[in-house]
């Protein structure tokens, strides 16, 4: 109920007339006139109160728009400070690492910062970026020295459209399992298993130009144009594939490399990819003995609940006269890995690999059972035990029972 | 030796040899002239679309006390801000939000309907790899999924191989939108 100023006034008028008889006793009745002037003065009184009321509210008013305008300009100053519309936000590092303990059968052990890495990526737009990954390799790197420092990725990527991009510059290879996602907590073994190693060079990357396209139903493709290997046709590494890797260091590009991937990922938890890979010349020069190559290479992934299961065969045919005498125009290599998390933090898994490559010690079955521990998402502890049995045994080319413990991160 | 090698070798060559160098500034010149631009939707027409058109006014859960505290034991991090906005009608509330997968920030839009994922869809994807998580293959695990007392998905999401992080990212910030629309349920109960 709302009560009018002018019944209030008279209200309080009675009120107070009343307290006043009350109090003094009786006392001569006011005259109109006398009533008259209380109730303007009452009037006045409320006009007066009324008018404080607004703007008291008007205040509050203006102090929640102040308040809005602090909150959004501290936001916005936290936006920038961690950079949204600045150049820190739109610059990223990131990086991962794994430290190996091998313990050999009948060889003496070893303990190896294997991977130092570190990621940096720009955003120049939405639709272009910038990705690179510096890597020392084995904690030193020099003369003499076992490691090394790598530019392992430094490209521009472009959106083309929703569905397809483009990228120029150093990347990996689209091939494999192991050598887009290499990250030490994505893959079971201390050591990265041996097809990816030796059939596949992991971590293999190229400079070139590279397209990607993606479709709603889970299929995707790429294509690229790269630099190529420059195989060794002499000495111990004669036709290894992994020593033709030039790391786009001042690397010879009189013949190019062509790749093409075709990948399935359309039901969760499921992948299977194909990739072939073309060199125009595996040794970048004629009359060598060894002219082209191809690799052919598919996998398969499943992950359903703990169980999950990789599966990848990869093979190089090459052609030329130097290469088919040596034995090695046709290298292969495949391997099978179930595995099983009986919680969400522990994985066990086992691996058969089976491997023909260039060198006798390349050459060779294994068997390797293990477990990785994830205290947290990004971090990994592993073990694992590989028994290899080499096809024929040769100098440097022996059968390896190894122990290995290894711990790895990422951020 | 194979049979079909040299037959493989030669489609190989006569594929690449007359285009190699051609294509290769091709596909250098062709970002130029084809940049595809901003987010796969944005804000204002996901609010649109998920509100048939009538969007209500926003507004906002200050990140305080427990809420700042649970807010960044969920995403592993502490959330860029002192407060989060969202727009909600009767018990459903949508919100926008934004995790980094592996180098980039992933923007995913979420509407959560009597506590549980009624829709997740990623307004804007910038990282290289994991392109997987924008399709509805993937994001059609989700609706239907609440939130356990101990702030987890109560169903287990497949991830995809190759995208952990991209994955990682989404079933974050489903986490935090449930957690964030019960205390919008909360805040309604206690202000009646």
């Amino acid at each position: 109920m709302k009560l009018k100023p002018f019944s209030i006034a008279t209200a309080a008028c009675l009120l107070l007339w009343s307290q006043f008889i009350l109090a003094d006793g009786p006392q001569a009745t006011p005259t109109i006139e006398q009533l008259w002037e209380i109730i303007q003065s009452q009037q006045a009184e409320i006009e007066a109160l009324k008018k404080k009321q607004q703007e008291t509210a008007q205040q509050a008013a203006d102090a929640d728009e102040k308040a809005e305008a602090a909150v959004v300009a501290v936001e916005e100053v936290d936006t920038k400070t961690a950079g949204v519309a600045s150049w820190v936000d739109k610059t990223t590092i990131g990086g991962y690492g794994e430290l190996h303990y091998n313990n050999f059968e009948g060889e003496d052990n070893e303990i190896d910062l294997h991977r130092f890495v570190l990621f940096f990526g720009h955003e120049f737009t939405d639709s272009i970026r910038f990705f690179s990954e510096f890597e020392i390799e084995h904690g030193v790197a020099g003369d003499d020295k076992n490691g090394e420092v790598e530019v392992e990725q430094a490209y521009v990527e472009f959106d083309l459209s929703e569905n397809m991009r483009a990228k120029g510059g150093v990347f990996l290879m689209p091939v494999g399992i192991l050598n887009e996602t290499h990250e030490p907590g994505t893959f079971y073994g201390v050591e990265r298993n041996d097809v990816e190693n030796i059939i596949i060079p992991s971590t293999w990357w190229e400079g070139g130009a590279a397209l990607s396209g993606y479709f709603a139903n889970g299929i995707s493709w790429d294509l690229a144009i790269s630099s190529g290997l420059e195989m060794p046709t002499t000495g111990k590494n004669a036709f290894r594939v992994r020593s033709g890797r030039q790391k786009v260091s001042e690397a010879t590009a009189n013949d190019l490399s062509y790749t093409g991937r075709l990948k399935y990922t359309g039901v969760p938890g499921l992948e299977l990819a194909g990739t072939v890979n073309y060199q125009s010349n595996a040794t970048q020069s004629n009359n060598d003995g060894l002219n082209e190559g191809i690799l052919y290479e598919t996998h398969a992934i499943y992950n359903r609940g703990p169980f999950g299961l990789r599966a990848l065969y990869a093979r190089w045919n090459f052609n030329g006269s130097a290469v088919s005498a040596a034995g090695a125009d046709d290298q292969y290599g495949w391997y099978i890995e179930p595995s099983y998390k009986p919680w969400e933090k522990v994985g066990l898994y086992t691996r058969y690999e089976k491997l023909d490559g260039a060198r006798d010690q390349d050459q060779f079955e294994q068997w390797e059972i293990g477990a990785n521990f994830w205290p947290h998402p990004d971090v990994v502890l592993k073990a694992d035990y590989r028994d290899r049995s080499v096809d024929s045994n040769s100098s440097g080319a022996d059968d390896v029972k190894a122990f290995d413990l290894g711990i790895g991160y990422q951020f | 030796m194979l049979t079909g090698r040299d037959d493989l070798l030669a489609i190989c060559r006569s594929l690449v040899q007359p285009t190699g160098l051609v294509a290769l500034v091709l596909l250098l010149v062709l970002p130029f002239h084809a940049l595809a631009e901003g987010p796969y939707q944005t804000r204002e027409a996901f609010l649109e679309e998920i509100f048939s058109g009538k969007p209500p006014s926003p507004e906002v859960i200050w990140l305080r006390g427990e809420v700042k505290e649970t807010t960044a034991e969920i995403l592993g991090h502490a959330y860029p801000g002192i407060r989060v906005r969202y727009w909600g009608v009767d018990n459903r509330t949508a919100w926008v939000l934004e995790e980094i997968g592996k180098t980039q920030p992933i923007t995913v839009g979420l509407v959560v309907n009597d506590n549980g994922i009624e829709s997740i869809r990623v307004l804007a994807f910038r990282e290289s790899r994991g392109w997987e998580v924008r399709y509805a293959f993937f994001t059609d695990q989700f609706p239907g999924i609440k939130l356990t007392d101990e702030r987890k998905l109560d169903r287990h999401i497949d991830g995809i191989s190759g995208a952990t992080l991209s994955v990682r990212a989404l079933k974050k910030l489903s986490r935090l939108a449930l957690y964030l629309h019960q205390q919008t349920v909360q805040e309604n109960d206690s202000s009646q």
